[in-house]
């Protein structure tokens, strides 16, 4: 069994295109300009694997990171 | 005006306003692509054309050599006397300009903003919903865009069609006619600047308001060009480009049976399909002007041209995009350029999307039989916003 995954929002490459929150709402949180950030402390709980790297994979500024922990 | 020389060699002298490029632009892109990353030609005064997805997108994240102060390919290249920050700005005055109007356009302001854009479908589905056929981008995607923000400015919903005549005047016939642009900007101006004075005396709380209320970093309230310029920005941005993508994913659906019983079917799927017609059909295409000699994706790029930033011809890049030619509508993983890439990513992309995602999901709910109607002609706008400005469909079940 592998250890857990963690989200990282990079906000310098964040554009606010809020792709992330529209497909892992449970995973980002968005600022009042719409810029997103990782929800919590990142670390993606249990069954939400799959949406945490659908976030990523549809990020246009590739500003999403996934780490095992 | 004189018409220009129709193109022979699509690679050393394109030309964007064509009218094969403006009919079926996708074949002559992937000519150009297979030639070369970024290709040239003398027409417009010099412009270059990134044709892959990384060459577009570098030049979008490269705001030293490539400047946002024009952002239309035009035949003339007059002084700028009129700027609409912040599509118009480059650091360190965009981020300030832009971070002035996120706010309004989150997903959250745009959920309530959502109910009201249900009404205007509804609304427009009922003045055609007994008859047998409509050309549905007159009557109605060309109406929605127009209605929704006029809402969120705080002006007349029935004042859209002197909205559309201006950003006609702007958009298209402006690229070669400088008296129609200078025509058409001068009258929104005008026209806002009356908003604004009424505003001055009655305080309202819509977009406008927010925009004359606000600070910049030293406390101080924007100047009148600058709220004018950004609701020049706010219409002619909000308008006709999702107009297009409304029309262009409405056109896909009626030429393809198998996507329209599959939305029929999954209507909550329709979120996904909308952004593959994003991607398959993105409407807007930016341009930059070159500021210094640099090199993109090998190519030497040299000051005094302009460059067509084509978002649509990265979003059918194949190096980029798996089958880039196929609409797939559940494609999993989709970086599409629709709303730009970078600093200047679209303002309004979530308002676009939910306009997209509500018209489609009202529409098919009322609508769910229609295809092309083969005695009528589907038509596409010219230039800069591409999507269907003539949409015959016919309406019920096939007989």
């Amino acid at each position: 069994m592998s250890g857990k995954l963690r989200i990282h929002v990079d906000q310098d490459k964040c554009q606010g295109h809020s792709r992330c929150k529209a497909l892992a709402p449970e995973l980002f949180d968005l600022d009042e300009f719409g810029n997103a950030h990782e929800a919590g402390d990142g670390i993606v709980p249990p069954g939400l694997e799959d949406k945490a790297y659908l976030a990523k994979s549809n990020c246009p500024e590739l500003a999403i990171d996934i780490t095992e922990d | 005006m004189n018409k220009p020389a129709p193109v022979t060699d699509w690679v050393h002298d394109f030309d964007h306003t064509d009218p094969r490029w403006t009919e079926n632009p996708f074949p002559i892109w992937d000519e150009l692509r297979a030639e070369c990353p970024v290709v040239h030609t003398e027409r417009f005064l010099g412009v270059y054309m990134p044709t892959t997805y990384e060459a577009v997108k570098q030049i979008a994240y490269d705001t030293e050599h490539f400047s946002s102060r024009r952002v239309i390919v035009r035949t003339v290249r007059p002084e700028i006397t009129q700027s609409a920050p912040p599509i118009t700005s480059d650091p360190p005055e965009h981020k300030p300009a832009k971070q002035l109007l996120l706010p309004p356009f989150t997903p959250d302001a745009m959920k309530k903003l959502e109910p009201r854009v249900r009404e205007i479908c509804n609304e427009l589905i009922d003045e055609f919903i007994n008859d047998s056929k409509v050309d549905a981008a007159a009557r109605y995607t060309k109406h929605i865009p127009v209605r929704a923000i006029a809402h969120m400015l705080g002006i007349p919903e029935k004042d859209s069609e002197l909205f559309i005549k201006w950003i006609h005047e702007i958009l298209e016939l402006g690229i070669t006619d400088d008296d129609a642009l200078v025509r058409g900007v001068n009258e929104m101006s005008h026209y806002f600047a009356g908003h604004i004075e009424q505003r001055k005396k009655n305080p309202t709380d819509d977009l406008i308001s927010t925009l004359m209320n606000a600070r910049d970093k030293n406390g101080q309230p924007l100047s009148d060009m600058h709220v004018l310029g950004s609701l020049r920005l706010l219409l002619i941005a909000g308008i006709d480009t999702t107009w297009s993508a409304i029309g262009a994913s409405l056109w896909h659906l009626a030429k393809t049976p198998a996507d329209r019983e599959r939305l029929l079917a999954e209507p909550a799927l329709i979120p996904t399909a909308v952004e593959e017609f994003l991607r398959a059909y993105s409407p807007v295409t930016m341009a930059r002007e070159v500021m210094k000699e640099t090199t993109i994706s090998g190519c030497p790029i040299k000051p005094g041209n302009m460059v067509l930033l084509s978002f649509p011809a990265a979003n059918r890049d194949p190096a980029m995009f798996p089958d880039a030619d196929k609409v797939i509508i559940d494609r999993k993983e989709n970086r599409h350029a629709a709303f730009g890439l970078g600093i200047h990513r679209c303002v309004g992309s979530n308002l676009a999307r939910m306009e997209m995602t509500i018209a489609l999901e009202e529409w098919l709910k009322r609508i769910p039989d229609f295809r092309l109607d083969p005695a009528g002609e589907v038509t596409w706008s010219e230039g800069t916003v591409r999507g269907p400005r003539q949409l015959p469909l016919l309406l019920g079940k096939q007989h």
